[in-house]
């Protein structure tokens, strides 16, 4: 049966899991503070930010961080319900 | 249909292109009802923006975790939360 990136429960892996923490960087804080003032303001819900977060490609997956993908969620949610244009995060962080 | 606490289920082996709660390595496992939680809104609509409605009943169960991982021989229990949905009557 197809699975999703995310649903990896008994995926053969001799890999151990990393656990090690880090101090977060100011910008995973926002990231936190963002998701939260959405929900808050029922702009989007915790439902949704899963669902972008296993939408994403498997190989961008594997390779980001947890509050990379928040990012990647955020990005996509707030896109669909045109909160965000098309391109309009991109022009700004060009800016 | 409605599960109490002792019943035999099984949990549904289908796939699901969107979001869901029920773990992969779960689906098709047989495990018994440990608690009746209560009802939640539903994640499956939720996390499209609909209401989450009509609430569903969520339910603990257990499972073997040697029939899980099988054939690996894994002692222990897993205890997860899925939803009456996603359950069936264990024959």
């Amino acid at each position: 049966m197809k699975r999703a990136v995310h649903d990896r429960g008994g995926w053969g892996d001799e890999t151990p899991i990393d656990r090690t923490e880090h101090e977060l960087a100011d910008w995973e804080v926002l990231m936190d503070a963002i998701v939260g003032a959405l929900s808050a303001r029922g702009v989007m819900n915790v439902d949704q930010l899963r669902r972008g977060i296993e939408s994403m490609p498997p190989k961008e997956y594997e390779h980001t961080s947890y509050y990379e993908r928040w990012l990647y969620s955020v990005e996509l949610i707030l896109s669909e319900k045109g909160v965000l244009l098309p391109g309009e995060l991109d022009a700004r962080v060009a800016t | 249909m409605t599960f109490r606490v002792g019943d035999q289920v099984r949990v549904s082996y289908r796939s699901h292109d969107g979001h869901h709660r029920t773990p992969g390595y779960l689906k098709g496992m047989r495990g018994t009802v440990l608690r009746v939680h209560a009802t939640f809104t539903d994640p499956e609509t939720r996390a499209y923006g609909e209401s989450g409605l009509p609430e569903r009943r969520l339910y603990l169960v257990d499972f073997a975790a040697r029939e899980v991982w099988y054939p690996n021989a894994v002692d222990g229990r897993i205890f997860a939360d899925v939803f009456e949905h996603w359950l069936e009557e264990a024959s």
